[in-house]
């Protein structure tokens, strides 16, 4: 039973949020570059550092790219090491999050989900953090402002342990800029459950190593006569990693909730899922949205549940086929498309569900691109259109239906 | 007291055996570069031909604590190395940043341009072979008017080189200097001097390379005392915006100034094989316009 | 056997003499230095050394006379060409003496 321990409660928006997990991590080197809506976390941390409440060097980057480059290099030199971004910003350190997954760095990075262009748009859907799914990060995704500061916290605690950066993502606006009541964790509190900074790196004039230099396609044998990894090892350690991660997730989670009465031993938050054989899945705070359009439905006799994700990569496969085991209908909602293909959520459900005896039918549904506000009760009318397409086939279309104005 | 050939110590911080092409200037630069720091610093290198000699995983041929960084991050790399280290309260160590020219004047301008203007403190060292050469040499920004190149095979580059240094110069920095390979002493001399100068410092080393430029490898040496000689390259350090001509450079100036001419530069590498009679004469007005400049900036003649 | 008992988690190199393997082979023409013409082996005292400092692969040692180390020496000549009383000559390598 997780105790609940009275704390202190403020009115903060996830920026702030964001900026207070940062602080109460000890973060020892920011490096932040300015973009909608990332920019008042930004402009907290560098008040945080110049008022003298973070001791940390804050830096003040040229580009996003740089930032990232500055966090690699501090973090291999053993520093904790903290950035955020979003949309454009994140696109253009495509390369340096590549870089700070192949060498195995336990870098935070804080994303404030925005729609990337063209055309122009500084409101919120997922593309951003979508786009990167591909580079080795593990990525958390938050529902509530409470889940923001809680989440960056446990990153720095999952990251170090596995050493693989982890990207935090919530929604632009939505989150970042509206203001919700936020149990601030005790600095005592964050200390126990977040030790120092131990890298696997070392830079020392006296024992001198070189990291990430040029690797050949096939292994080849060291200075001490031991066969060192090709390049595709290195690569499967990373991906072995990410595997093994769920475990260390979990127990974060769990020893989380020890400390600061919230629970977050899971890779995704289920909404009255037990009894329901139509399940709708969301991610962020899409996710709640969810919630209010599942009781909507209820209040309908429709019995609907709720998949929230919060661990995208790894992606969770079997613990997603055990939480949809009594699904027939499986409602997608992405704030994102792969294009030319889907929402990458409803590709990872089914590609979980593939080879299962799950027989259910899957319906996608694009929404929110661009910031456009997505309603609860959208939600469910989607999830209506869906239950009465299956009238007409049960089989799973090629392509997503949208929810906007076309 | 000025160090020679016998007093400079021998203890090494490149190791034999490297991948460096037989006569590679940046190789000496580099090794005297590290004497100078005595192997006390911490190295960032970019995508360049500093890479191929550092080696390939699992062994490196350097004796020094180095991170490789992608191409166009070097400046930003070297703050975070320095951001890091003052974070954990380490001190000692000089973090020293060892791009090519391509990694510096092109696609790393702008990291490098953040950081100096930052002023974090650590050594940037810009080597110069004038061109992509760890690629197979394609122009950069760097690659001297009329040279061929990979991207420019035909007609020889159209556009003067950037000048670098003065870009760097413009940033206000407490050192800027610039060095030849071909002047070991002088470099030695002047990575000693800038690793007591807090902020940041730029030095730019014109390394010759011998299959880009298309000379025989034993003439690198050769090559680099040519360039000073005529004045293409000055060898000169700017110290709290004083300015001071140094080695050749300073010896030149005062004999009484006077420069090879251009053309037997140009003559003796493959890479100026289009160049037109009108571009040497260009370049000959400009470098004789260039000295005059640098004779009247020079406080100490 | 595979390569997980090296125990690394990333690309993480250690310094080696011969990360290229035996430079020395890619030689056409080898150093000679002649000590009887050498300023530091005529004179019998450290001095000059210009070969030392010249050479990119630092695989010239401060002896009397200066020595080479012929593993990897890459035979680029330009401690001939510094050699300002001409004591080093580049010859033609009789490798199968190796």
């Amino acid at each position: 039973m997780a105790i609940q321990r009275k704390s202190n409660i403020r009115i903060l928006d996830g920026n702030q949020a964001a900026a207070e997990a940062a602080r109460l991590s000890r973060v020892q080197v920011v490096a932040a570059y300015p973009i909608t809506p990332q920019t008042p976390l930004t402009e907290q941390l560098s008040q945080y550092v110049e008022q003298g409440e973070l001791q940390a060097e804050y830096v003040a980057v040229e580009s996003e790219h740089s930032a990232m480059a500055v966090c690699t290099s501090a973090s291999l030199v053993g520093a904790r090491a903290f950035t955020a971004t979003s949309s454009h910003g994140l696109a253009y350190m495509h390369e340096m999050l590549h870089w700070a997954a192949g060498a195995r760095l336990p870098i935070v990075l804080a994303c404030v989900n925005r729609a990337i262009g063209a055309p122009w748009n500084v409101l919120n859907d997922q593309q951003d953090s979508i786009s990167q799914r591909d580079t080795g990060w593990i990525q958390i995704y938050c529902r509530s402002n409470q889940e923001i500061i809680d989440t960056i916290i446990q990153a720095y605690r999952i990251a170090e342990q596995v050493f693989i950066p982890v990207m935090v993502c919530y929604d632009g606006y939505i989150l970042s800029h509206t203001e919700m009541p936020v149990a601030i964790p005790d600095q005592k509190d964050v200390d126990k459950y977040l030790p120092a900074y131990k890298p696997h790196t070392s830079l020392d004039p006296s024992d001198p190593k070189n990291y990430n230099l040029v690797t050949l396609a096939n292994p080849r044998v060291g200075v001490d006569g031991k066969l060192c990894h090709g390049y595709m090892e290195l690569r499967y350690l990373l991906q072995e990693a990410l595997q093994n991660s769920r475990e260390t997730i979990l127990q974060a989670g769990e020893e989380y909730s020890q400390i600061f009465g919230r629970d977050y031993a899971n890779m995704f938050w289920e909404d009255h899922t037990e009894d329901a054989e139509i399940t709708v899945v969301a991610m962020g705070s899409l996710a709640m949205e969810a919630i209010v359009a599942a009781k909507m439905l209820r209040e309908e006799g429709i019995k609907v549940g709720v998949l929230g994700l919060r661990v995208f990569r790894p992606f969770p496969k079997s613990d997603v086929v055990r939480a949809l085991r009594k699904s027939k209908l499986i409602v997608v909602f992405d704030k994102n498309i792969s294009y030319g293909s889907e929402g990458a959520t409803c590709s990872e459900i089914k590609s979980a569900l593939y080879g299962t005896y799950i027989n259910a039918s899957i319906r996608n549904f694009i929404v929110g691109l661009g910031g456009r506000d997505v309603k609860a009760h959208e939600l469910a009318d989607a999830t209506k259109k869906a239950i009465a397409s299956l009238k007409e086939t049960v089989i799973n279309p090629d392509y997503p239906e949208w929810i906007c104005q076309i | 007291m000025k160090v020679n050939a016998v007093s400079l110590t021998e203890q090494e911080w490149i190791l034999p055996g490297n991948r460096t092409c037989p006569g590679c200037a940046l190789s000496l630069a580099y090794r005297h570069t590290l004497k100078a720091l005595e192997g006390q610093c911490i190295v960032t290198v970019p995508a360049s031909c500093a890479t191929v000699l550092h080696g390939m995983y699992p062994i490196t041929a350097v004796n020094v604590p180095c991170v490789n960084t992608p191409f166009a991050s070097t400046g930003a790399s070297a703050t975070g190395l320095v951001a890091g280290l003052k974070a954990l309260g380490k001190k000692g160590i000089t973090v020293l940043a060892f791009a090519g020219d391509g990694g510096t004047h092109d696609i790393g301008i702008q990291s490098l341009s953040g950081a100096a203007e930052r002023q974090y403190d650590f050594i940037y060292i810009c080597y110069d072979n004038e061109g992509y050469m760890n690629t197979g040499n394609q122009r950069s920004g760097s690659t001297p008017l009329g040279a061929v190149s990979g991207t420019t095979p035909v007609l020889g580059k159209q556009q003067y080189q950037k000048d670098m240094t003065a870009i760097m110069e413009a940033h206000g920095l407490p050192y800027v200097a610039t060095c030849s390979a071909s002047y070991p002493l002088d470099l030695y001399e002047k990575v000693r001097k800038a690793r007591t100068i807090e902020g940041t410092r730029f030095l730019h080393i014109h390394t010759p390379c011998p299959p880009g430029w298309l000379f025989p490898f034993s003439d690198t040496i050769k090559m680099g005392e040519m360039a000073v000689e005529t004045g293409l390259v000055v060898l000169y350090e700017i110290e709290n915006g004083v300015f001071r001509l140094t080695s050749a450079s300073e010896s030149l100036a005062r004999k009484g100034g006077n420069l090879q001419p251009v053309r037997e530069y140009f003559v003796s590498q493959g890479r100026f094989k289009t160049i037109t009679e009108e571009q040497i004469d260009e370049l000959q007005d400009w470098v004789n316009a260039r000295w005059k400049q640098c004779l009247h900036r020079a406080t100490n003649l | 056997m595979g390569t997980r008992d090296c125990g690394h988690i990333c690309d993480e190199s250690h310094p080696g003499i011969g990360e290229a393997g035996k430079t020395g082979e890619w030689r056409i023409l080898v150093p000679r230095i002649d000590a009887d013409k050498c300023t530091a082996s005529r004179l019998n005292k450290p001095t000059c050394y210009l070969c030392w400092l010249y050479c990119p692969e630092a695989v010239i040692t401060k002896g009397i006379p200066p020595t080479i180390n012929l593993e990897y020496c890459k035979g680029d000549g330009i401690c001939a060409q510094v050699c300002p009383v001409q004591a080093i000559v580049m010859e033609q390598e009789d490798k199968s003496a190796a």
